[in-house]
């Protein structure tokens, strides 16, 4: 690892970190080691993560009998109508592009996971998120909070119409960007599926500079964070359409479920 | 063919008005004689408190039972707010933030069947989650940590990261070390592949 120069931390020492790792990455599927789908939980690059992260390796859970294996549920309690359509929680629209970002989540067998809680949060058009703690001059939009959430449907399918997220400025290094992001929060049948991530846009600039999407250093995984522009979920006069499928990973628990 | 898992990325710092909803911590239904209640700290490796970090909690009911049930974070659809759980149901799950000084606390009734309460990490700097568990002191109607097989597995100092603490009657103590600060043993994090 390359010992990074005093002053400012810039660009330039994040860039020459981020290749290193692929590189390093790159070292080792070539002797063999099979890829990998996650990011490493110690990414300097990503410098918050590095006092984080657990140095011992994880210990593996193999019991059958694992509460692990289970989840918790929920259901039309939890979740009103209006839940998955950001841009009519206030009483103006809010600004920005408006977009419908859709897909199925699925386990790592391809099952649809039906009848499970996504929930997202994003920043508003301009690159602010409606939090106290977000100090970026850019300016809230009285009309968007920015959080959406929604029940998977029988097919595994889920739908949420918002607007396009700004890219934001953030305290990493000297002048770091997130490129534009939705978080999500989604749930399987077994708390072993648990996931929480970010959807990309597809062809965002700033992709190369940012160490939270690059920590995930296996090109064809980080790929699969970038949603793909359909012009097909585009409604005339109204919308552009996102299609973003997700799989999670884990075992779980419940391998026969029918009729559910 | 199976599809390839949709990778992991951090919860951030944001998610503060997004994922904790009310009574998120109060897992045992509202003056529940038997409820206990767990807290701590989450620390990082300069043995500092992590005040954005994110946990929930997944057990057995007190039957054993492993099916959870709905109404954890139950929606109001005349205000578009929160309604907080029923004070009847046990939905088996819970999910707290840490404070500004990295504290947390949850309520909740001893599982049946198994002695622990499944936990996730999130935190911003933490890319992926993390599963723990903390397991209870001796409880009535609840089996002893004799037997666990991951507790049998581990050396006595990795071991102890898992055993909450009774500080007294129905309070545990469990912190989460996400790294160890030279003083103190890292927390034993599980995968389950
Ligand atoms: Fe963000």
């Amino acid at each position: 690892m390359t010992v990074t120069s005093p002053g400012p931390l810039t660009q330039d020492d994040i860039d020459r970190e981020i290749a290193e790792a692929r590189d390093a990455y790159a070292a080792r599927r070539a002797d063999g080691e099979p890829a990998r789908h996650h990011p490493d939980r110690g990414y300097a690059p990503y410098r918050s993560s590095l006092l984080r992260h657990p140095r011992h390796p994880l210990v593996a859970v193999t019991d059958p009998e694992a509460v692990e294996l289970s989840g918790p549920v929920f259901g039309v309690t939890d979740v009103t109508e209006l839940d998955h359509d950001l841009t009519r929680q206030h009483p103006g629209e809010p600004l920005g592009e408006r977009i419908r970002v859709t897909g199925r989540v699925l386990d790592r067998d391809g099952r649809p996971v039906r009848g499970q809680l996504v929930e997202i949060w994003q920043a508003n058009a301009a690159g602010r998120y409606a939090h106290r703690r977000d100090a970026h001059p850019a300016p809230l939009d009285p009309n968007f909070t920015g959080v959406g959430r929604c029940l998977t449907g029988d097919d595994g399918e889920y739908a949420f119409v918002t607007v396009k997220p700004g890219a934001y400025p953030w305290r990493n290094h000297d002048n770091a960007w997130r490129p534009a992001h939705i978080h999500f929060s989604l749930f399987g049948t077994a708390f072993t599926q648990r996931l929480v991530t970010q959807m990309y846009f597809p062809g965002d600039p700033l992709f190369p500079y940012d160490p939270i999407l690059q920590s995930v250093t296996d090109d064809a995984a980080r790929a699969r964070l970038v949603a793909a522009y359909d012009h097909d979920l585009s409604t005339p006069e109204w919308s552009l359409g996102y299609r973003w499928d997700i799989v999670l990973d884990g075992p779980s628990a419940t391998w026969i479920e029918e009729g559910r | 063919m199976s599809p390839l898992p949709t990778p992991s990325q951090t919860v951030g710092p944001f998610y503060g008005y997004a994922l904790p909803f009310p009574d998120g911590e109060n897992i045992a239904p509202a003056g529940h004689p038997g409820a206990i209640t767990v807290h701590g700290y989450v620390l990082d490796g300069a043995g500092a408190p992590v005040p954005d970090a994110l946990l929930e909690f997944w057990q057995a009911a007190p039957d054993g039972s492993r099916s959870g049930a709905p109404g954890s974070m139950r929606r109001d659809p005349v205000t578009g707010g929160h309604l907080g759980r029923d004070g009847v149901g046990f939905t088996g799950f819970g999910r707290v933030a840490t404070d500004a000084d990295g504290h947390y606390a949850v309520r909740t009734l001893p599982p049946g069947g198994v002695p622990y309460l499944a936990v996730i990490v999130f935190a911003r700097g933490l890319l992926h989650h993390l599963h723990t568990r903390v397991y209870l002191p001796d409880m009535p109607d609840m089996p002893g940590t004799d037997g666990d097989p991951l507790l049998a597995a581990l050396e006595p100092a990795r071991r102890a990261t898992l055993l909450g603490v009774a500080e007294r009657d129905g309070v545990v103590r469990f912190d989460v070390r996400l790294q160890a600060d030279g003083a103190h043993e890292e927390t034993v994090f599980l995968a389950f592949d």
